[in-house]
């Protein structure tokens, strides 16, 4: 519930310093909107946006804690109770063909990862629809290097254009397999606004890729400006001699996520 | 902000006619909602030429699944949804008359085509600033498909709704032009 009622207070200055460079008046404009319905949402206790996410998990899972049940079960009891006491939309649908809305958001999407130690880290990172459908994984070749994952990214914004409701933030996930690239770069998304890559050679591939988006001139809502994304994070894992899996995750600017630890 | 126009629907096609992509516009009156499942539907009905349980007829819809009414509210937040995803219905329902649609995200070539040829214009909101829109709108009834939840058709009374045209009926597309404005 509080993921989906009060933005992060990194991307608020996001918000904020955009403002600042934005060239637009419409797109200046539309920063404004935003800050004022993130105030409006914070003060009345309401949703941010109408699409309340898909709820994705990532569970910390400490080698020396015994949950007694099912945790996954806790899980979705727990989304069961937000999205219906918390008044979010519920926008899961049982069976992706044949199916009806679940009614209660669940299940929720859970990123289970063994970690040592005794306790339990729960993020919850409600995902909306128009975003994720922007995003994509690619497998390339080991010759693409690092200029055909900037190249890809590059592609892959510019022809989401105004449909992730920029301003964005961008997940790139590099390496792994075809499955684990695109967690990787949902897991991208998990990092705060300025927040870079520990890895320095990351970290300027970072910066350099929202120089060149924000060149770009979608702006705000895509309706031409300066600011079309507030960041890009890059998470990588090893890869196969043979792959170059790249994946882009898109979250538009209602950059939601909460983290607890038991 | 520039010049603001002020519209009230049913819109005519005299009103279509004076609005230019980058307009701002504050739209008060009634609208529909409508997404994509209500959408198929329309246009199921649509084309076995039977009648549809609102008249689109100079009337403009608004791509939106609201989040559920707390206590004490008139509605829940209801920014725009993606609009490409009524692209495939929507020629159909502007030959039955519709003049305006609110929502976000780029238009397909046919929906952009046929907005010439019926004389519509496609307005966007601010996606994800649903919290603010939903302080504009003053009264909602489900008149259709209640079945659907959040995707029902909801009349809305609207007061001041902030929009910018983004298509208009002369061919012109604020997403390409925009993008050609501020590429550097």
């Amino acid at each position: 519930m509080e993921a989906n009622y009060y933005l992060g207070d990194d991307v608020i200055k996001a918000f904020k310093d955009g403002l600042k460079r934005e060239e637009s008046a419409t797109g200046k404009d539309i920063l404004n909107q935003l800050l004022q319905n993130a105030e409006i949402a914070k003060q009345e206790d309401i949703p941010i946006c109408q699409d309340c996410g898909f709820a994705v998990v990532f569970l910390d899972l400490g080698t020396e804690v015994y949950v007694k049940g099912n945790i996954i079960d806790a899980i979705n009891e727990g989304v069961r109770k937000g999205y219906t006491e918390g008044y979010l939309r519920k926008s899961i649908v049982s069976d992706p063909i044949k199916g009806k809305n679940t009614g209660d958001n669940t299940p929720a999407i859970v990123h289970t990862t063994l970690v040592p130690g005794d306790k339990i880290k729960i993020t919850v990172a409600p995902k909306g629809g128009g975003s994720e459908n922007m995003s994509e994984v690619r497998m390339g070749k080991p010759a693409d290097g690092i200029e055909g994952v900037k190249d890809f990214v590059i592609d892959r914004v510019l022809r989401s254009s105004a449909n992730p409701c920029p301003p964005i933030v961008v997940g790139v996930g590099i390496g792994g397999t075809f499955e684990y690239v695109a967690f990787l770069a949902k897991k991208a998304l998990l990092r705060n606004i300025g927040e870079r890559h520990p890895d320095p050679f990351y970290a300027d591939v970072e910066t350099e890729l929202l120089q060149r988006i924000n060149k770009l001139g979608i702006g705000p809502m895509g309706l031409g400006g300066r600011i079309t994304a507030l960041d890009v994070f890059i998470e990588t894992h090893p890869r196969h001699i043979a792959s170059f899996p790249v994946a882009v995750n898109i979250n538009c600017h209602v950059a939601r996520h909460k983290t607890a630890i038991i | 902000m520039a010049d603001v126009t002020r519209m009230k629907p049913p819109l005519s096609d005299e009103d279509i006619l004076k609005l230019k992509i980058g307009d701002s516009v504050l739209i008060t009156g009634k609208i529909y909602t409508a997404r994509d499942a209500a959408h198929k539907r329309l246009f199921e009905l649509a084309q076995k030429g039977e009648k549809l349980p609102i008249d689109l007829k100079g009337n403009v819809i608004y791509y939106a699944g609201p989040a559920p009414t707390k206590p004490g509210y008139i509605i829940g937040p209801a920014g725009p949804t993606t609009s490409g995803r009524c692209d495939p219905y929507t020629p159909t329902l502007l030959a039955q008359g519709l003049k305006g649609m609110i929502g976000k995200g780029v238009r397909s070539k046919e929906v952009r085509d046929a907005m010439q040829e019926y004389k519509a214009v496609y307005f966007a909101a601010t996606g994800g600033a649903a919290a603010l829109i939903s302080k504009n709108i003053k009264a909602v009834k489900i008149v259709a498909y209640e079945d659907l939840g959040p995707e029902a058709i909801r009349e809305l009374e609207v007061e001041n709704f902030p929009v910018i045209v983004a298509n208009d009926a002369f061919g012109g597309d604020l997403y390409q032009e925009g993008i050609k404005k501020y590429k550097r």
